[in-house]
């Protein structure tokens, strides 16, 4: 059994009959449950698909296609850089080389301490102001190698929010 | 020509002292077309979005008014409006700045819609990283109910309609029409076939549905305010209204820019509105309307004939930005992402950069999407990796020629349309990659170079 926050519960009730199926209501309880418990379990696969009456495979599929659902847990921060042309023009590689150095962790991993998960993500629509980063739902802009590193330590000494 | 922009949609964009709330947009004018249009006969409002010309932002180009016309009214099902702000056509963000900045224009735009096409219900497709647009939205939108201008027998008109945010995931397939609305289905977003499935006809859950982009619903208001005429004269014939162009890359002051159609040239754009480029840089390329669109090289010379019979021959810094102009010269505005490129770019690098994004971004439904992308994405990537190899350009071209074309979705020519064009007018540096890498091979050095794109 999963156990989800009362206010989750409330939005997934007023949400589901909003929808001309029950089905559309997938993907954004997958977005629901993934923000109360932080990632998608097996359980709460088979709980969404019990909820919409439909298979836990029906889920599933939705969980291996879209790359922001995840079963997995992430660190403490959720570093996603942004890599596509425009940011990449503007360093962006750079910078995640900066970031892979003070977390001593490899883009599309978790430091060992748990304390970050590094990533790249596709143009998240803001190139006027690369390189892009994003910490959990913060956006950041212009981020040179140097102002990474002091994301790093502001990140090391839990000062920066986490942005959940 | 002038260099004054035209600030149409981007009115209030970055304007001192203007909220995103409700009573800062009613202050300035807020809802008053909505008023207006909904005393109007809705065939009426569809008449004028015909007559003016407007034609859609999301990337295609197509007349809106026409596709309005397309919608199957017969059929007796209920028709949908979806907007479609997915906005992840790389180099592209316009659309994400009208969510935070003014989103009742957007709702205000989409109602207007919805009453024009007599829609039961509308929605916002708005791609999963918008976390604070989609609170925006949410926002809005209950403010907007709590005001009548959407919900029940909106200001006593009789007509009724909601409109749903719906949150994407990631997937830049999501911005193509019929993926958008397999997704919104509760799917993975594979698109569909078309035909049947023009969504007009067979869109969201098998009925009659307009997908239109932010930028378009938005124009949409402006098109109610002024007439359908006036709106045409914005602009030129057949490139009607304004653009909002979003320069990014080798610039000094990238950002977005508004102006009518045709207003201004490549050259004025990138040397005048966005300070040109930094000091002793040269100009080397451009993708003038988001990364899927072919790319130009600056000291090609453009010679043909348009629509119309006039001949041009133009430099890169000539190329009037329009609809048609960018198409005349073979490749497109797309979305109006202008991506600038000076003279320290590697062009293998960059297209190793495009490669992997619809490498990471193919839905996997047709065989030549599926296995040539990442095909190619490797190719570029082994290049890169100090393993290139002189028949690679012609490799990369045969591969992407054997994908446009064959494939359910635009996705297809959306992939290799950077390739054929970046072999198409830099081949020799692709070539020249080998020769370089054999050369360091023979003296018994390294072949990879460090590399900043990719
Ligand atoms: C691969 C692909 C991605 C697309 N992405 C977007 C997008 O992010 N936003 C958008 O508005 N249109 C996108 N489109 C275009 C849509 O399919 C559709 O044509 C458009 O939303 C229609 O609106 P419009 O007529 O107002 O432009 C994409 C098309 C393709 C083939
Ligand atoms: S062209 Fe590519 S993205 Fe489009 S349907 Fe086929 S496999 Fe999917
Ligand atoms: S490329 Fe990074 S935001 Fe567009």
């Amino acid at each position: 059994m999963i156990s989800l926050k009362a206010e989750t519960i409330e939005k997934i009730d007023k949400l589901v009959p909003r929808y001309p199926t029950v089905r559309s209501a997938a993907l954004p309880l997958c977005h629901l449950v993934q923000e109360d418990l932080g990632y998608l379990s097996r359980e709460s696969i088979e709980w969404i698909a019990e909820r919409l009456e439909l298979q836990p495979i029906n889920i599933q599929e939705l969980v291996t296609f879209y790359p922001m659902l995840r079963t997995e847990p992430t660190g403490e921060y959720h570093v996603r850089v942004c890599r596509t042309l425009p940011c990449a023009l503007a360093g962006a590689y750079q910078t995640c080389r900066s970031f892979e150095k003070e977390f001593d962790c490899k883009v599309g991993h978790t430091s060992e301490d748990g304390l970050v998960t590094l990533g790249f993500v596709e143009c998240h629509a803001d190139c006027g102001k690369g390189p892009v980063v994003m910490v959990g739902e913060d956006e950041y802009t212009d981020i040179n190698p140097k102002k990474a590193v002091e994301m790093a330590a502001k990140m090391k000494s839990g000062e920066l929010s986490k942005g959940l | 020509m002038s260099q004054q922009e035209t600030r149409l949609i981007f009115k209030h964009i970055d304007e001192q002292g203007y909220t995103n709330d409700i009573d800062c947009y009613v202050k300035n004018g807020g809802y008053e077309q909505l008023r207006k249009a909904v005393t109007m006969r809705p065939e009426d409002i569809c008449a004028e979005v015909l007559t003016s010309g407007l034609r859609g932002r999301g990337g295609a180009g197509f007349p809106a008014g026409m596709k309005w016309k397309f919608l199957d009214r017969k059929s007796g099902k209920p028709i949908y409006l979806i907007c479609n702000a997915d906005e992840s056509e790389p180099g592209t963000f316009k659309d994400r700045q009208i969510i935070h900045q003014d989103p009742h224009q957007l709702i205000e735009g989409m109602i207007c819609t919805a009453f024009a096409i007599q829609a039961k219900l509308a929605f916002i497709y708005i791609r999963g990283e918008f976390f604070e647009g989609y609170k925006i939205l949410e926002r809005a939108i209950e403010e907007a109910r709590k005001k009548n201008f959407l919900g029940d027998n909106i200001l006593g008109s009789g007509y009724s309609c909601d409109i749903i945010v719906h949150r994407g995931a990631g997937a830049y397939i999501c911005g193509e029409e019929t993926g958008l609305i397999e997704s919104l289905e509760g799917f993975r977003a594979n698109p569909r076939i078309k035909p049947p499935y023009f969504p007009a006809a067979l869109g969201a859950y098998q009925c009659p549905t307009i997908v239109n982009n932010v930028e378009t619903l938005c124009d949409v208001k402006h098109v109610i305010e002024m007439g359908g005429e006036s709106f045409a004269k914005i602009g030129t014939p057949g490139n009607t209204g304004t653009r909002i162009w979003c320069v990014s890359g080798h610039v000094q002051k990238p950002g977005y820019y508004e102006f009518a159609c045709a207003d201004i040239t490549l050259g004025q754009l990138i040397y005048d509105i966005c300070g040109g480029l930094k000091p002793g840089r040269k100009l080397k390329a451009v993708i003038p309307g988001g990364s899927s669109s072919k790319i130009l090289r600056a000291d090609e010379r453009f010679i043909g004939k348009l629509k119309d019979g006039t001949e041009y021959d133009w430099g890169i810094e000539d190329i009037p930005m329009d609809f048609d102009s960018l198409m005349a010269v073979g490749s497109m505005s797309g979305s109006g992402g202008v991506i600038v490129m000076d003279d320290t770019t590697d062009m293998v690098e960059a297209l190793a950069n495009i490669n992997y994004f619809y490498a990471h971004e193919s839905c996997g439904q047709c065989t030549p999407c599926r296995e040539g992308v990442p095909w190619m994405r490797k190719v570029t990537q082994r290049m890169l990796d100090g393993e290139a190899r002189e028949e690679d350009a012609d490799l990369l071209k045969s591969i992407a020629d054997q994908i446009a074309g064959r494939t359910i979705c635009a996705f297809g020519e959306a992939a290799s349309w950077p390739v054929q064009s970046f072999i198409a007018k830099f081949k020799d540096e692709f070539v020249e990659k080998a020769q370089e890498q054999a050369a360091r091979r023979k003296e018994g050095k390294e072949t990879a170079e460090t590399t900043t794109l990719i």
